[in-house]
Order: C-alpha cells, then structure tokens, then sequence
C-alpha cells in the first residue's frame, strides 16, 4: 500500500506551527516512513497534487483573497483537512486586525510610520492579494480537525500525524488541548 | 514586440509568502525580475492600545521562526521606556536564549531550507530537492542537522520555559532564573553541536571551491552594510550601537538605535507589501544596505572568539579584506556566526552571574518612548513604541530585519533571472536558482510585513502585451 500523501501551506500565520512540527526532532525519520509529504512550505512542488492527497494542513487564519484561493484549492484536493494552531482555528493574534480594518492598517504601515519618506503609498499592483477581514479557517471552508495551541506542541502534531497516517482520525483532548 | 511574464508562485523554502514575475522580451531574454512580498497583518495598528508590558507576548506571533528576537526587542524597548535597567544576570539570561535562537534558525536554514540546493544540487528534481531527499541521500548528516537545530531550541526552552513563542523577558529583566541542572542539560550538548557547525563550514567552503564560477557570477552587487557592533567593532548579536559601513567597508556612521530615524527611512513600492530601507544622507536608491550574516561579518573588524574568528579571517581575505558582496557567501557567514553563537553559549555558561536570583529591576523611572535593538538571525530588528504615562501604547512602528535587505533580494532576482533564465524553453532548474537568490538571504517575509507570512512563489512569464505566457507552478 502507498504511503498516505500530506500536504501543508501557511497562510495569516507566523509559521511558529510548522516550526512546532520540525520540533518533532528525530521522529522525523519516524514521519517520513508513514507519510509522502507533497507540497509544503518546506519543500518544493508548489501546490498539492491535482490527484488529490489524504491530508491537508493549513495554519493561519485568513487575511486576504490569496489566502482565500491557496485554502479552497488546499480543501478541494484533500480528504481530511487539519487547521493547525489557533490563527487557523480562531483567527488568533492577527484578528486583532478587525479591531481597526484592514484599511486602517495599511495606513498606518504604508503611509503613516515614522520611517516611511514622503513618497509613502499603498500597494495596489494587481500581482498583490487584497487584505480583507481576517477570518479563522472554518469560515471559508470546512474543517474535518482542529489543533489548537499557539503553537501546538510537537508531541500532539506527531500524535495527530501518526494516527492521521494509519487511517484514524485523532482525539484532540484533555492535555492534547494544553500547550505548553 | 513580443513579452512574456513567468510567475513562480509559491517561492519555497523560505518563510512566509511570495512570488517571482520575470517579464521576458522578445529575444527571449530576461527584461526585468520582480520579487513580490505578497502578505500583511498590520502589528504596527493592532497594538496601538495594548499595554507596553504585553508587548514581548505579542510580537513574538510576527514570527514563529525568530519568535526570541521579538520577545526580546519588545522587551528591550520596555526597559527603555519604563527607565529601567535589567540586572547583570538577566541580561546574560536574555543573552543566551538570543544565541539559541541563532544557532536554530541558521542552523535549520544552512541544513533544510538551502541545504537541498547545496547538496542535492539546484537543478535536482524539485520532487525529492528537499529535506526528506537529505534524508536520502545523506542520513548522517540529516541527524546531525536535526539535533544542532534541537540545541538551539533547547537552549530557548531550558531558559525560557518554551521552545517557540517563550514567556521569558518582561521590562526591567526576566521571570525566571536558571538552575544548575538547566545550565549542566545545554553544556551537555554543546560539543557535538559545535562539531555539525564545522562540519557544515567545510561543506560550504568545498561547495564553493567547486562552484566558484557560480559565485562569482551570481548576485554579486555593491551595497552598504549595516548591524550592531561592540564597542571594538567586534561580531554582536546581542546588544550594541549600530554600524553602516559603505561598499568599501568605510565607516558612514556609527549609532545609537535610539537615534535610527535620524539616519534611515523606508520607501515603498506598488508592487511588494515589503518596504524598502535606505539611508537617508545618500537618498534612494543609491543609500540601500544590507544585513544579515553577511552584512554583519561586512561590518565587523574581528569576532572575539577564538574559533570563529579562526574563520573570519578566511573570509576577510575572499575580497582581499573589503566587504564581501557574493549573495552566495551569505552561507559562509552564516555558519560562521553559528559557530561564534556556540562558543559565545559556552563563555555564558561560564558567567559567574548567570546563575544569580536578581533577575529583575523593579525601579521604575517611566520615559514614555523607547526603541528596542537587537541583530535577529536576519539582521537588525528594531522595536519603536510610543507610550501613554499608564503604559499603554500609542503608536509602534517596527523595521524588521528582512525588510533592509529587501532592495538587495529584488537586485539578486532580477540579476540571477538575467544570468541564468534564457527562453523559449525555460528550464525549472533556472527557476530554481532565481528562488535560490532569495533563499541566500533566508527572508522571513512574516517578519518583514510585521504581516502575516505568506511566501509561497509563483512564476509567470510575461509577454510584450502584458499577456502571461507561461506560468509556473513547480507542480
């Protein structure tokens, strides 16, 4: 039997989650022989095979139409969705954007800062995303698992990994729920 | 007239998200190279409002890969702005998480992220160019890699209770103390982690004794160099003033952070959420600079220890003792400074003060403003907050370290896709080195947009018309 394929992106996050996930240390070689990792932050192919892979994991909540298509793309290619870390989850840290708007935001970066020149401007070109609300993962597409924590511990994301791979799917509870 | 644009999008192994357009012209040739930094989350308007001292828990969520450095530059800037100087034993704590923090982050990037290109080689198949295919083809090392990066995130656990996103250091110093059996766990692991660092250092130094045409041909450009120093000019990571030397090593300043508006100012494009920093007196472009390993080595006179300094002098002599400006190089530099990180650890965990209790200052004498400094794994990270007397924050403005080397990032693409990508039939391996510029500077696009990371890249080519020709997803 082939090995079940993952494949992961990051979207309005940190990239603390995927680091979380690298903190599995020598498992690692332990992983590898469960899982064909595809498309990842950390590898090479850029987007998750058109045939389809087991498992999508996202971290990050959703700030901007780019992250909007990489997690409709991530849902229509995978079986078993992950939102991996509480950006994706609940939105986290970055949603305190929404106390202000997105427009506010870019103002104050773009326009205003003390260290901008006077020739300060909003980028507009068309090859950038639009800013919107930012959302958690669940409000645009369906989820099948949720990994809080900010970041998850490496032993739960090896935990849910390895059940995801052997074809449960894991129980996010109790100390699993308690980041350290 | 024909043009054709090649979007890559995602750019991989990197931090965060971009892509790359390469407009192409009619002789198939490159016309010009975009890099896009393609995120933004706003930290500078989110914390307006909160309180200075939740600040060293907040912007450690601008980066997951460098979360020390903002802890600890928030933190800084509290000192500031509280009037308070921390205790000698906090300082050297702090210290000595910031040094797990490199040793991690250059040690995960030398090994997994460029590491498939140095070892497997840039025109490898993109389906095995990565750490799994290190695993492959050299297990050994792979392990080695594993656990030189396990030190450094240990080191941050051991001091500061969490590997990633630590609750450590508060205005005035830190929370918690270390212990013997702390201190006797990170010795522990110290020897071999410094022996992976000189095993990669004569990895990359017999790479590129091999690929010295590439070198010399890719990315190679004139600029300023900037970062902290000691009062001696020597390697600092840690604390300091800050220095900007130009293309011939020639000192233009030498500064206190407080004072970093007075020298610098950001530009911004239309086309990248990422700003550009220069220096003001020489105007954009002509005043752009770099950071980083390489900028930081470009500025030092010396490293004040023995063997890294062993090493700098090998790579003083690369351009005959003037800065070096190989983008290639940044690799060199980097394990350099991963190897002073070590033996800087090793001197700390010899301080007499380091297992002290006096850990924090509590004799406030409230400044209202402060700028927190320090040489994050990418280069100078500044922290700017502006605070009400009840200390809560009215405005923040932060320059993150991957933001100066913007400016050099765009010329390295621009430069590589030039060299290296040559139509009709453009091969994915070109691609791969035009991603490879980036990646030698081991941006952290998260970081720099103080955004929200989103660095995946993707590359389309780009015809006369404006019409894309040709998109390439590496898929």
């Amino acid at each position: 039997m082939s090995k079940p394929k993952v494949a992961s992106d990051w979207l309005c996050g940190c990239a603390g989650c995927h680091m979380s996930l690298l903190d599995i240390d020598e498992r690692i070689l332990q992983l590898v022989e469960l899982v064909d990792l595809r498309a990842t932050p950390i590898t090479d192919l850029k987007e998750p095979d058109e045939d389809g892979v087991t498992v999508g994991i996202l971290e990050g909540g959703i700030n901007n139409t780019a992250n909007e298509e990489v997690a409709k793309r991530m849902r229509e290619r995978c079986k078993i969705l992950v939102a991996l870390g509480d950006c994706a989850v609940f939105g986290g840290v970055p949603a305190m954007r929404n106390f202000f708007g997105a427009d506010a935001s870019l103002k104050r970066a773009y326009i205003d800062a003390e260290s901008n020149d006077n020739e300060g401007k909003i980028p507009s070109s068309p090859e950038l995303a639009e800013m919107t609300r930012v959302r958690a993962l669940q409000e645009v597409v369906t989820v099948d698992l949720f990994i809080p924590g900010c970041p998850p511990d490496a032993d739960v994301i090896f935990y849910a990994l390895s059940e995801l791979a052997q074809g449960r799917i894991p129980d996010i509870k109790d100390d699993k729920l308690h980041w350290h | 007239m024909t043009t054709e644009k090649i979007t890559i999008e995602p750019v991989t192994r990197i931090e965060g998200h971009a892509k790359v357009t390469i407009h192409m012209n009619e002789e198939g040739n490159v016309d010009h190279a975009y890099f896009h930094v393609n995120e933004f989350r706003g930290f500078e308007k989110f914390c307006e409002g909160r309180m200075v001292f939740e600040m060293p828990q907040i912007t450690p969520r601008i980066c997951g890969i460098c979360p020390v450095s903002h802890h600890l530059a928030a933190a800084k800037a509290g000192d500031i702005i509280m009037g308070v100087e921390p205790p000698p034993t906090a300082s050297i704590l702090r210290e000595l998480m910031h040094m797990g923090q490199i040793i991690q982050s250059h040690g995960m990037h030398f090994f997994e992220l460029a590491g498939p290109d140095l070892i497997l080689g840039f025109d490898a198949d993109p389906a095995i160019r990565n750490v799994v295919g290190l695993i492959g083809a050299n297990p050994e090392l792979t392990i080695r890699a594993v656990e030189l990066r396990k030190f450094g995130q240990d080191i941050i656990y051991q001091v500061g209770g969490r590997r990633i996103h630590p609750n450590f250091a508060v205005p005035g110093g830190v929370n918690q103390a270390l212990t013997t059996e702390k201190r006797d766990h990170i010795l522990s692991g110290i020897d071999k982690a410094q022996e992976t660092t000189q095993i990669g250092i004569q990895l990359i130094k017999d790479w590129a004794d091999a690929n010295i045409e590439d070198i010399e041909k890719f990315a190679v450009f004139h600029t300023g160099y900037f970062g902290l120093v000691t009062p001696e000019n020597g390697l600092e990571l840690y604390d300091g003033n800050i220095r900007l030397v130009d293309r011939d090593g020639t000192q233009l300043e030498y500064f206190s952070a407080q004072n970093y508006l007075d020298i610098i100012a950001e530009h911004v494009e239309d086309w990248s959420y990422l700003k550009f920093p220069y220096y003001k007196k020489m105007g954009w472009p002509d005043g752009v600079y770099r950071v980083g390993p390489l900028g930081r080595l470009n500025i030092a006179d010396k490293i004040d220890t023995p063997l890294a300094q062993e090493e700098f002098e090998i790579y003083h002599q690369i351009n005959d003792g003037k800065p070096v400006n190989h983008t290639l190089y940044y690799h060199y530099s980097r394990l350099i400074e991963v190897l002073f990180a070590i033996e800087r650890v090793r001197e700390i965990l010899d301080e007499p003060d380091l297992l002290g209790k006096d850990i924090l200052n509590k004799k406030f004498d409230f400044k209202g403003e402060g700028v927190g400094v320090i040489e994050a794994p990418r280069g100078t990270l500044l922290h700017h907050y502006w605070a009400k007397p009840n200390g809560q924050l009215e405005r923040v403005n932060l320059i993150v370290s991957t933001g100066h080397n913007n400016w050099a990032m765009s010329e390295a693409v621009d430069s590589v896709a030039k060299t290296y990508v040559k139509g009709p039939n453009v091969q994915e391996g070109m691609l791969n080195r035009v991603e490879a510029a980036i990646r030698a500077y081991d941006p952290c696009l998260s970081c720099s947009t103080h955004a929200i990371g989103q660095m995946p890249i993707k590359l389309d080519v780009i015809n006369a018309f404006g019409q894309v020709i040709q998109t390439i997803t590496r898929d």
